[in-house]
């Protein structure tokens, strides 16, 4: 780090020092990728340029654009409705509309597939119905294509946008809605011109995070045959052993967040959203009627069943007649769930500390390492896997020499290969997660409380504890529930890391769809979603609930 | 963390004091399947006692972390499924040199590293399946036919991101030099009858429906299929038939799934032990059965499946070019737009 804290001259401050430490933990792995930056490989890219790089960009870039109209224009409009509005099936929608979340992506490719391709079932009737024998008779649009990808990739990324605008919808005043209505607008208007601009930092964290998510996919896009910057990083690393130049492909892909990032802050200029009063009472919502009411129920009913109804029906009838070890289930589930609820919890207090302190030290230095944490959500979970390796090894390895010489021990590894290891390789990919909904919903509160609360004694840390986290409390909920989900799902850092003997159900998944036994894998699949429905559905509530001044 | 690490020390310390009797055990990376690799390895517990701890991931990233963990690697024996990522890993210097006279009187030396750093433990073939009712079995000759412009818009074969399609170039490569093997597989990308897609299972299944009127895949995704409990991959099966490309040549292209010994070995002894044993013929009827794989150690019956495609030729392994030449195979991919 060249950029030296500005608070180095006072004495080091409690707050800017275990930020730094926190935030270099989760960053270093990140490091270790970039490391390889200097390598010089002019002769690969050379070849990279001429071939397949502009079609890795192309796809990379139209897929971005795809998924991220796709999920700001459901997950916005789906929240708003299900806020603002009420109309038949509204209130279960509140809930379901989050469940194809806990639908991995490449599981969700693999049933549309299944269903669609030439020998699935439904070309299948279309033959036999037309009396058509080959695919030269007639036309269908091809699920393995780029516009595959995007549709599937929002319906199962969109409840990233879904669940934090809500969130943000749930902690807006009503007053400010009114005051708007009061002075003319239409409820139309009041939603763009003033719930949209207060929800931003919301919306932006959550399309951030649905484009990350995309960038960092690999499963889903191998599988849609659709070549982006991640099958780019893959090929030249694993295939052409050029870890220097998957590392700078990588590194480009960094980039490119990075800038979409500064350029979100930097359009938001000088406004800020805070709520600026501390008034809230119930939302009133607005009751639509006859096709009004239809078309809102179309609108939130439609990513339900097409991100997880359809998906879920079609595993349930693949698995059908397989064998069940249930035993073998419960242990799978077991540790999929302790991972996942650990790892959700301690995501969302290393973001509050991180998003606190720096609010506390506003300093570049800071800025700049919580933006590197970030980063370990972009790139592709199985080179992050391996950057996590390095720097877990070189340490581990250290601990082994050490015991050896001075303590006469063979110790072997005691971090690699452990749970342990394993928790932290999850912060590491995750962790943005968790921040960019801590940080948009910190953004939110005004300066003012704080300034209230200390003037009148209170330490940062108690006005953490009792001004923010009460105001945040939805926010956090939402954090912790999309770590949660992203854990259960996690595959590349878990089958690299974990220990000797240690399944959880997306490994034990892929294990069975990677080997073409897509049947089989879906029972696992299931069980995915199953586990993560209850966490899905009790967090929804307690977000539901969580509306400032609805309980007291 | 550093607490956690202390109170393992300590732990151990106690255990070692106290001069606690381990249980033999053996630790595995392995790059197969679980559900193929397990029953050989409790065959292997049950017979011996030795307790087989197993992480199983792709052999890229095993790789990975074997290099990361050096010497301290908890690993002792690794398993991977095709012979380019066994001769990645002896280069890498993380695997070490056995030799055993029970392997060397099982498997045959080809199948094997000639100085014993891996060993080959089943094979399978690369080959080329076509649409009964369509296509005559006479048709089909060699690899290189199928660049002819007469298979145009008649094939179907997966990505060249597939280590197994990387390999067989990197075969032609060897056989035919690189701009002879730039120009097949410029030809087969033009008789593509679709844009590389799926698994190999699902080329097959393509074929069966009419998409493609021959598909390249392994031999052991078509035994697969033809014993699937699911009626539909049987009925596809039973549509397509199986060629063995090259008979009056060199023979069919040949791949193997093996392991080795790891540099880092604390149990080396079992790990030994266990390579021994999967060379054994109760693990190779395993490996045969299970998968339909070839079995490599000689007098193992083939499954039923298997044994029925009959005798054909196969290509001597020049294992260390397959291994060479995977990274160039995968820039003539990307030339010819074999994505």
């Amino acid at each position: 780090m060249l950029l030296r804290p500005q608070t180095a001259c006072r004495p080091p401050n409690a707050w800017v020092l275990t930020i730094s430490v926190l935030a270099g933990l989760v960053s270093l792995p990140v490091l270790a990728v970039v490391a390889n930056l200097a390598a010089p490989s002019l002769d690969i890219w050379r070849h990279l340029a001429a071939t397949v790089l502009p079609a890795y960009v192309g796809n990379s870039l139209l897929l971005m654009l795809g998924v991220g109209l796709g999920v700001a224009v459901g997950g916005v409009g789906a929240a708003w409705l299900v806020t603002m509005c009420r109309f038949p099936g509204s209130r279960g929608l509140e809930w379901a509309l989050l469940l194809p979340m806990a639908m991995p992506a490449y599981v969700v490719a693999y049933t549309y597939t299944g269903l669609l391709d030439f020998a699935g079932p439904v070309q299948g009737a279309l033959r036999l119905l037309g009396g058509w024998a080959s695919a030269r008779d007639y036309w269908f649009p091809e699920i393995r294509s780029l516009g595959g990808a995007v549709t599937v990739m929002t319906l199962v990324l969109y409840p990233y946008v879904y669940i934090l605008a809500r969130t943000a919808f749930l902690e807006q005043s009503v007053c400010v809605l009114e005051a708007s209505r009061t002075l003319g607008r239409t409820p139309w208007q009041a939603f763009v011109g003033v719930a949209l601009p207060l929800a931003r930092p919301a919306i932006a964290a959550g399309v951030a995070l649905a484009l990350m998510e995309t960038l960092n996919d690999f499963g889903t896009v191998q599988y849609f045959a659709v070549d982006t910057f991640a099958t780019g990083i893959y090929r030249t690393w694993m295939g052409m052993g050029q870890p220097a130049v998957a590392a700078q492909l990588g590194a480009m892909l960094m980039l490119f967040v990075l800038v979409l990032i500064v350029v979100e802050r930097l359009s938001r200029g000088a406004a800020r959203a805070h709520h600026t009063t501390p008034r809230y009472r119930s939302l009133p919502r607005i009751r639509l009627r006859r096709w009004r009411a239809f078309l809102a129920f179309v609108f939130c009913a439609a990513p339900v069943a097409f991100g997880f109804a359809i998906p879920a029906i079609t595993l349930a009838a693949w698995s059908s007649g397989s064998e069940t070890d249930v035993a073998a289930f419960v242990a799978l589930a077991g540790n999929s769930l302790i991972l996942a609820t650990v790892t959700g919890g301690l995501a969302v207090l290393v973001a509050l500390v991180l998003a606190f302190g720096r609010r506390l030290h506003p300093t570049l230095f800071l800025a700049v390492l919580l933006r590197l944490t970030s980063l370990g959500y972009a790139i592709p979970g199985g080179v992050i896997a391996v950057g996590i390796l390095v720097p877990l090894t070189a340490l581990d390895r250290e601990i082994a020499a050490f015991a050896r010489q001075h303590l006469g021990l063979g110790v072997g590894l005691l971090m690699t290969g452990s749970v342990g290891a394993l928790v932290y390789a999850y912060l590491v990919r995750f962790l943005a997660v968790a921040a960019n909904t801590v940080e948009a919903s910190l953004d939110k509160v005004t300066p003012n409380m704080e300034a209230a609360a200390r003037t009148l004694g209170l330490s940062p840390l108690a006005t953490l504890r009792r001004v923010h986290a009460p105001i945040m409390r939805g926010s956090l909920l939402s954090a912790a529930l999309l770590v949660f989900v992203d854990v259960m799902k996690e595959l590349p850092a878990t089958l690299i890391i974990r220990p000797f003997n240690f399944d959880t159900l997306a490994t034990r998944t892929f294990t069975l769809a990677s080997d073409e036994r897509l049947a089989d894998a879906a029972l696992p699949a299931l069980a995915i979603v199953a586990a993560g429905l209850a966490p899905v559905v009790l967090l929804s509530r307690a977000i539901a609930r969580s509306r400032p001044g609805d309980h007291s | 963390m550093r607490r956690l690490s202390r109170l393992a020390v300590a732990t151990l310390t106690c255990a070692l004091t106290v001069g606690t009797v381990q249980a033999a055990e053996v630790n595995v990376y392995s790059a197969r399947k679980d559900h193929l690799l397990k029953p050989v390895l409790d065959a292997f517990s049950h017979k011996t006692g030795i307790k087989v701890n197993l992480l199983s991931a792709s052999e890229d990233q095993l790789l990975e972390r074997l290099k990361s963990e050096g010497k301290d690697s908890p690993a002792d024996l690794f398993v991977t499924t095709d012979v380019a990522h066994l001769h990645a890993a002896r280069v890498a210097g993380v695997l070490q040199p056995v030799t055993s006279k029970a392997i060397e009187t099982a498997i045959p030396a080809a199948y094997r590293d000639p100085q014993g750093y891996w060993t080959g433990l089943s094979a399978r073939s690369r080959v080329v399946f076509y649409a009964k009712d369509r296509v005559k079995p006479s048709e089909i000759t060699t690899y290189e036919d199928l660049a002819d412009p007469k298979w145009k818009g008649r094939i179907c074969v997966r990505s060249s991101s597939s280590t197994y399609n990387q390999s067989l170039l990197a075969g032609l490569i060897a056989v035919n030099g690189p701009t002879k093997a730039e120009a097949w597989a410029k030809g087969v990308a033009d008789n593509m009858a679709r844009k590389p897609q799926g698994g190999d299972r699902d080329q097959i299944s393509a074929v069966a429906a009419g998409q493609c009127d021959i598909a390249i895949a392994n031999t052991y995704y078509y035994g697969g299929m033809l014993t699937s409990t699911k009626e539909a991959e049987r009925e596809a099966a039973a549509k397509v038939g199986i060629a063995f490309p090259n008979q009056q040549g060199r023979g069919a292209h040949m791949n193997v799934a093996g392991a080795g010994v790891t540099a880092s070995a604390k149990n080396r002894g079992e790990a030994v032990q266990l390579l021994e044993f999967m060379a054994g013929p109760e693990a190779q009827a395993l490996f045969a059965q299970a998968n339909n794989e070839f079995p490599v150690r000689p007098g193992v019956a083939a499954s039923p499946v298997v044994a029925a495609w009959g005798v054909f030729k196969a290509e001597d392994i020049n294992v260390a070019m397959l291994g060479e030449n995977r990274a160039e195979a995968i820039r003539i991919f990307d030339r010819v737009g074999w994505r």
